[in-house]
């Protein structure tokens, strides 16, 4: 069995991290944050043309992962590729050695930096998911058969703090009829509210592991900035206040107390599986969230 | 209905600047209701062709001729014969109407007056929207009335991305989430239901384009014209 699936049915508190591929060739840094954060996760996440905006593909990101040592977790968006890309990308990575894939609709192009590329949406977040079971009982979406099947340890996301809610919840009940194994939820900030999430959550179905979303704050700025532009994510104001009471120049390290604080909190009440860190453009201080997290 | 917007002048009159005697044609439907091409238009067209060359001091010959739709033969047929003594045509009609136009008069240059934008409604004075992508399986018995392959950006079919924020789109704050439209619609009508099932891929084999339609009380005529 596959490391990250190994890990979700163990019972153990789930660690995952992203890396934001580079706009070019130079690999140096992201090389560098994969070893800083190998050992310490139990998977890393690559993103797929995070924000719409164009870089080294998800895939190949991936393989460095893995060539690495990195136990890698496949973005799939569905706005770059139609469904015979996604297919080909999805028997490609498995061969590659990439056992987990992470499935989700993607920004649209015109929020990114390629305004007048065509958007493709052929299939959407929960057709995906439903490509890869097809796909691991032998067959491609146009019903053909497949030499051998694929196999992934497949999941979506959600975004609990969405507003309004309720058609969000029917999204979700659908990607877990389709089969997704783990959820890595958008960011929370709100544990009271997430609290109430996952109660649902469990009820639809308790086999399905959830990693709450951290979100690295880098400033009261970035916090407010978010909760104008980000849908579905909202900072309290207790926590751009604590942001804004940090010493000059220490901004970051408030941020990393605060989503160390957070996970330490979800994990010692089991509010739920594990947690997703993403430190957006700060991959570099993962292993300090992790420390002042206690882990 | 389709809408149209005008092009800018400027780009109009680059286009026909080395012609002579020009037509403009318009059309009596779709742009003259979404003020783009009909009558109003042609005229003002007009006018702004002759003030330039005027001003450039280049002679224009200007024929006026608006139709009452240019996606109909028998509509075209008097105008046909003046459009053939101009050097060039500018058809102010939608897309359809200004090939149309240009297969039945084929030696003469054609340019597009209009930038033809979409199939939709007038929501407003002055404005209108896009409201059905022409995709060839119709959803909206299961999702209300709204269609989200044209009001959602992405075209989802299975419910909002994460993008949905407090009934509008990521995209813009301009534009509603198709998927909160629904939901509250389905939710009124007690539908919820329609929308809880796993809607399948989109079949684009649908729409090969360009497509064609034939009525079935024709379809053996047709045949045996292709067959003999």
């Amino acid at each position: 069995m596959a490391k990250f699936k190994e890990a979700l049915n163990s019972g153990k508190f789930v660690v995952t991290a992203e890396v934001g591929p580079p706009k070019g060739t130079d690999i140096t840094e992201t090389l560098e944050h994969i070893d800083l954060i190998k050992d310490k996760v139990d998977g890393i996440n690559s993103t797929d043309n995070q924000s719409s905006v164009m870089r080294i593909s998800s895939l190949a990101t991936c393989v460095l992962i893995k060539q690495r040592g990195g136990e890698p977790i496949l973005q799939m968006t569905c706005r770059d590729r139609n469904r015979m890309g996604l297919e080909s990308d999805l028997l490609g990575a498995n061969v590659l050695g990439i056992d987990n894939v992470l499935c989700l609709t993607g920004d649209y192009v015109t929020v990114g930096d390629h305004l007048d590329a065509k958007p493709v949406f052929d299939l959407d977040s929960v057709q995906l998911v439903q490509a890869v079971r097809m796909m691991e009982a032998g067959k491609d979406l146009g019903g053909n058969e497949l030499n051998a099947p694929v196999k992934f340890c497949c999941g979506a996301i959600v975004t609990p703090e969405s507003d309004p809610i309720e058609p969000q919840l029917m999204k979700y009940e659908k990607k877990v009829k389709a089969g997704i194994e783990f959820v890595q939820t958008q960011a929370i900030y709100d544990i009271e509210n997430f609290k109430k999430f996952m109660q649902y959550a469990r009820k639809v179905n308790g086999d399905v592991k959830i990693l709450a979303g951290i979100v690295l704050l880098t400033g009261a700025g970035m916090a407010k900035y978010m909760n104008a532009n980000v849908p579905g994510i909202v900072v309290p104001d207790a926590l751009i206040e604590e942001l804004k009471s940090a010493e000059k120049g220490k901004a970051v390290q408030k941020g990393i107390e605060i989503a160390g604080r957070m996970i330490k909190q979800i994990k010692d009440e089991k509010i739920c599986d594990g947690v997703h860190i993403m430190a957006i453009g700060r991959e570099g201080v993962v292993p300090d969230i992790l420390a002042a997290a206690g882990l | 209905m389709i809408v149209a917007g005008k092009k800018p002048f400027a780009e109009i009159n680059e286009m026909v600047k080395d012609h002579k005697k020009i037509m403009i044609a318009g059309c009596g439907t779709c742009v003259a209701v979404c003020m783009a091409g009909g009558e109003k238009e042609v005229e003002l067209l007009a006018s702004q062709l002759r003030l330039a060359r005027k001003k450039d001091g280049k002679e224009v010959e200007i024929v006026e001729a608006t139709v009452t739709r240019q996606c109909d033969r028998e509509y075209m047929e008097p105008i046909l014969d003046q459009a053939r003594e101009c050097d060039a045509v500018i058809s102010m009609a939608c897309g359809v109407g200004i090939q149309y136009l240009s297969d039945l008069i084929e030696e003469i240059p054609m340019y597009p007056g209009v930038n033809t934008r979409f199939i939709g409604t007038n929501e407003s004075e002055g404005v209108w929207l896009e409201r059905c992508m022409m995709c060839g399986n119709c959803v909206l018995g299961e999702t209300g009335g709204i269609c989200p392959i044209a009001i959602c950006a992405k075209g989802l079919l299975n419910g909002p991305c994460g993008g949905t924020n407090k009934g509008k789109c990521e995209v813009s704050p301009d534009k509603d989430c198709a998927w909160t439209l629904i939901y509250n619609r389905l939710e009124k009508q007690g539908k919820l239901d329609n929308i809880r099932e796993i809607f399948p891929p989109k079949k684009y084999s649908l729409h090969v384009n360009p497509i064609t339609q034939v009525n079935p009380a024709y379809q053996h005529a047709q045949m045996e014209e292709h067959h003999g």
